[in-house]
């Protein structure tokens, strides 16, 4: 992907974060920047700590140490006090500025296709009922999916689901949209359709943190590629260089080596 | 035997009258005090989830009865003295509350965790997540359970005969008292019994049904 986005100041700031469950340290000083209109993807072995990771972005994990930063805003906590925790309706309101898609999509079941993107639209945004399902159906046909508004998510194939999901988030009018493995539940024939939205909102100059095993897609979506293994970033750099057969960071190679003999880069 | 029966109902009407009062009584306020706590016990701050936890543990492993002299005749020693109709309710209610507390923290304990995830990530505050997402769900593995215990609280009510409130089956008592035909009258009033629970699990049936289409 070309044209790299220039911020004056970041729009996600991650500075020095750390964090343990237990006596396992699963974040050991990460810092991160992610610029407005940036698509930054995140890979590494499993266990490095990049889901844990993006779910401290929005709070859905506590962070121990360090800052992050959403538009100047510290999430989770409040400005000036010393890890003093938001209250319930602050941080509520933190956590409508990012929008996040799972991966095993989540979607309310109880809900249709069109009520589980309503749902934050009314509640959250405070938007007038006729409004809402207008601004659901346009993103539902945005992802293709605008003769399912009014089925159950039983009814919808995992790529549907998924792609309700993604809906779901950006409809939401988010500043930086978290993506945490959003294929890894998907038979193979279905994770085109999905990947194939993300980069659509990429070329919409939508601000996303990705975290992913779809090596290839990294390569393609990516402004910037981060490599992280073992609570730590080992390496950070445009694809082409992550990419590059002179990548000095022997972890990475070998892991990418393990990648490209799996599948055909 | 049917004369007998014949005879007995106009004495019976009043006793189911109290029966169904009482057990509408126990299963409204036991209801909305476990929804509450149940809540608190799966999402409260550790003081309220232990006090709730020892709560519902002690009371549930106190048999019914036990609980009901204890009202009754235990807790005038301490000066509160209730008439034998306000101790039966609360007693039957204190135990009810602790059955409805563990059917609420199944209930919400079965929607897996994303839907909570799920829910924060697009900004809803803690109350609105749990009434529009988590409840919702959770409903449907609450109603079953919770539509046994209202049969249970029906047939269980029956105990409060022995604190003297005239229920149904005190009036059959009387009756019997009077007329020494125990065989017609009991059968008579297992079969009263039996046709309320009946209609209570046909509705149940019904709700469940209702709330079926709900899949993960």
């Amino acid at each position: 992907m070309s044209g790299k986005p220039t911020g004056a100041t970041p729009l996600l700031r991650i500075k020095g974060v750390q964090k343990s469950f237990g006596s396992t340290h699963v974040l050991r000083g990460i810092d991160l920047d992610v610029a407005r209109g940036e698509v930054v993807t995140i890979i590494g072995p499993s266990g490095g700590g990049k889901t844990t990771l993006l779910r401290c972005v929005n709070f859905l994990e506590t962070y121990d140490r360090g800052s992050i930063t959403i538009d100047g805003a510290e999430v989770g906590y409040r400005d000036g006090e010393a890890r003093k925790r938001r209250t319930e309706t602050d941080l509520a309101r933190m956590r409508a500025e990012t929008g996040m898609v799972f991966q095993l999509f989540n979607l309310f079941p109880h809900l249709t296709a069109a009520q589980n993107i309503t749902l934050g639209l009314t509640r959250v945004r405070g938007l007038g009922r006729a409004e809402a399902g207008d601004k659901a159906m346009h993103w539902l046909k945005r992802v293709g999916l605008a003769d399912k508004a009014g089925h159950l998510p039983s009814e919808l194939s995992g790529g549907q689901q998924q792609r309700v999901g993604i809906a779901r988030a950006v409809a939401m009018e988010p500043k930086i949209l978290l993506l945490d493995e959003i294929t890894s539940a998907l038979d193979p024939e279905l994770i085109g359709e999905v990947l194939d939205v993300v980069l659509s909102l990429a070329a919409d100059g939508m601000t996303m943190l990705i975290v992913t095993h779809e090596i290839g897609f990294a390569r393609d979506a990516s402004h910037r590629i981060v490599f992280m293994a073992e609570g730590t970033v080992g390496a950070e750099a445009p694809p082409a260089e992550i990419f590059s057969p002179n990548q000095p960071n022997e972890r990475l190679r070998s892991f990418l080596g393990r990648f490209s003999a799996a599948h055909r880069l | 035997m049917l004369d007998q029966v014949l005879y007995a109902i106009p004495f019976l009407l009043p006793g189911l009258l109290v029966t169904i009062e009482v057990s509408l009584i126990t299963v409204a306020i036991s209801t909305v005090i476990g929804v509450a706590l149940g809540v608190g016990l799966v999402y409260g701050q550790w003081p309220l989830r232990w006090a709730i936890r020892g709560f519902s543990d002690i009371i549930r492993g106190i048999p019914i009865l036990v609980l009901l002299f204890f009202v009754y005749y235990g807790l005038p020693l301490t000066g509160i003295n209730l008439n034998n109709f306000a101790a039966a309710v609360l007693g039957l209610t204190i135990f009810k509350i602790a059955q409805v507390i563990e059917y609420v923290r199944g209930a919400i304990e079965s929607v897996p965790r994303g839907q909570m995830d799920a829910a924060k990530s697009i900004g809803l505050p803690f109350h609105e997540r749990l009434a529009y997402v988590i409840a919702p769900q959770a409903l449907r593995r609450f109603l079953p359970p919770w539509l046994n215990g209202v049969t249970d609280a029906v047939k269980g009510s029956a105990l409060i005969s022995l604190l003297g409130v005239g229920d149904l089956l005190f009036g059959i008592q009387k009756v019997v008292g009077r007329t020494y035909e125990p065989l017609a009258l009991y059968c008579f009033g297992a079969l009263v019994y039996f046709a309320l629970n009946y209609a209570l699990s046909l509705a149940s049936r019904a709700l469940e049904r209702r709330f079926s289409y709900i899949r993960e």
